[in-house]
């Protein structure tokens, strides 16, 4: 159930470039499922901004992974521990947990949802390989914290700087990753290449939102027949091949 | 506290009543809240057929608000007859059809599907929308246009007819008159300031659309200004919209002339913002001195 309520920072520290690692204590905690998003209401700023949960610790902590993009995330990673921000949340369609074994496929900052469903496949026994791209190795975020999890862990970088040289799909051919079912979130050009390449599996997508929970249109995507879907109700995670990338 | 007031076609149980495009037909709003709480909803656009409505990015933030350009997306009025009207017809509330559409044609159309419909209450004319090329706007920033627009849904609806006023205008008190004289039941003021931002990676407008409609506490103050000016000139009622985030700002615009307002883009920032302005106004009309809404209606009009 959706709910507005405060949250305490307990902690808010850089974990790679421009990107921080926010973990807040809420009961919003125990009602989050992978690849769900929170409003996150920054002091000082109108609209909320949305965030996707990138891991729940327990039913009173949930952790934030986010890049400072502009003066709103950039006024948020510059909170202390134990101040307050408001939450609107849990919000989305997220990522279904299914029975099977799953390529995970994050690129930059669409890496942090990832995690959380990374403990749920492998807390239901499935095999999880997380292949993640960034642009350079000092862009890189949660590699370690995925292998904690239990995933075994593959990675590329545009530069050549960390695993693979080249994109998400280099490092798909190069480790002879042949997992059938992949959930991916990224940016969308990697998104569109892993549409291309999997007809089975979902991907999360980004939007510029206003009221997060399906009212105001803001942030539709069309689907397979022109229908419009919002990104942050019937989303953000949308079967491959039932929206149009 | 008496918050009831009473106006052409919609008997308020109090003055809060969520903005067109703000809320939807209240599906997600009444997973948190009941929506009887409300004294009435404006619904979604509803144009003759379906609109998918302007590509993407349609939301950009201002300093204390926010640009949209959604562009009328709707299903049609058909759709909204047979899907959205059944299930807020469960809601003790008053529903407010807000029409819109390219031609005159279009929201004589629209009218005219509705007019048998026993769940809407009142029709809000949108000739105010900044965000389409045809109609929406077009038809409100002339006082002749917006006269014939009123005088032939007038002879079309079988409801109160209130029209909605964009305040990008040189005069919207002309606009408001003439409509008042083509038989508008009330007016409705004011919809979103035409505005743009840019987007320096990119270096070109933020919106797809390009320019957007302004919303949110950054346009109070213009939304008073115009309900003041125009409370003065006309006989009719106004429903008063613009940035309004709580109480206070709800009796400013009573005291501006109001006799009702329209809560928009405080939704998106919270979704139970309607149903706490409803627990606050009591006390807040009280502080000022006032026994009632009504009593608070044109207080600070010059007499």
């Amino acid at each position: 159930m959706m709910q507005v309520n405060n949250a305490i920072i307990r902690s808010n520290e850089n974990i790679g470039k421009d990107v921080y690692r926010m973990v807040l204590e809420t009961s919003i905690a125990s009602e989050v499922a992978c690849g769900q998003f929170v409003q996150v209401q920054v002091p000082g700023f109108y609209l909320r901004r949305p965030i996707s949960v990138s891991e729940v610790l327990d039913e009173n902590h949930l952790v934030l992974v986010y890049k400072t993009v502009g003066e709103g995330t950039a006024a948020l990673s510059e909170m202390k521990e134990n101040e307050v921000v408001n939450l609107f949340g849990p919000l989305g369609t997220g990522f279904p947990v299914e029975n099977r074994d799953v390529v995970l496929v994050g690129g930059g900052v669409g890496v942090p949802p990832l995690v959380e469903t990374a403990k749920q496949y492998i807390s239901n026994g499935n095999q999880v390989t997380a292949v993640l791209g960034f642009n350079t190795k000092a862009d890189a975020i949660l590699v370690e914290r995925l292998k904690e999890c239990g995933a075994k862990v593959v990675t590329a970088s545009m530069d050549g700087s960390l695993g693979t040289k080249g994109t998400v799909m280099d490092a798909i051919k190069e480790n002879g990753i042949e997992v059938p079912f992949v959930l991916a979130c990224g940016p969308l050009p990697m998104l569109k290449a892993v549409a291309s390449c999997y007809s089975c599996g979902y991907v999360s997508l980004e939007a510029r939102m206003a009221c997060g929970m399906g009212a105001c249109m803001g942030c539709v995507v069309q689907d397979e027949n022109g229908q419009a879907k919002r990104v942050c109700k019937d989303g953000p995670v949308f079967q491959i091949g039932k929206v149009v990338l | 506290m008496d918050l009831s007031v009473k106006l052409p076609g919609l008997n308020l149980k109090n003055p809060i009543i969520p903005a067109s495009g703000c809320f939807g037909y209240g599906r997600e709003f009444a997973e948190m809240y009941d929506l009887s709480l409300l004294g009435g909803i404006a619904i979604k656009s509803a144009t003759p057929k379906e609109r998918f409505g302007n590509p993407t990015p349609r939301i950009a933030e201002t300093p204390m608000g926010m640009l949209n350009a959604i562009g009328l997306q709707n299903h049609g009025v058909d759709w909204i007859i047979e899907n959205e009207l059944p299930f807020l017809s469960q809601y003790d509330t008053e529903i407010i059809a807000n029409i819109a559409g390219a031609s005159e044609e279009d929201y004589l159309e629209v009218i005219e599907k509705m007019n048998d419909n026993p769940v809407v209450k009142a029709y809000e004319l949108n000739i105010s929308c900044p965000n389409v090329k045809h109609g929406g706007m077009g038809l409100g920033t002339s006082p002749d246009l917006a006269a014939e627009m009123t005088r032939r849904a007038k002879a079309a609806a079988r409801k109160p007819v209130y029209v909605k006023l964009s305040p990008n205008v040189t005069d919207i008190v002309s606009i408001a008159k003439a409509c008042e004289e083509a038989g508008a039941d009330g007016l409705v003021m004011i919809n979103t300031l035409l505005g743009m931002r840019m987007d320096l990676r990119t270096g070109k407008p933020l919106l797809a659309n390009g320019t957007g409609g302004l919303s949110g506490p950054a346009i109070k103050p213009v939304g008073i200004r115009c309900v003041y000016q125009c409370a003065q000139a006309v006989h009719i009622p106004i429903i008063g919209v613009g940035g309004i985030s709580n109480a206070t700002d709800v009796v400013e615009y009573l005291y501006a002339g109001a006799s009702a307002v329209e809560v928009g883009a405080a939704n998106f920032v919270d979704p139970y913002v309607c149903p706490s302005i409803i627990a606050q106004l009591p006390a807040v009309l009280e502080k000022y001195g006032n026994s009632s809404v009504r009593e608070a209606i044109g207080k600070g009009l010059r007499k």
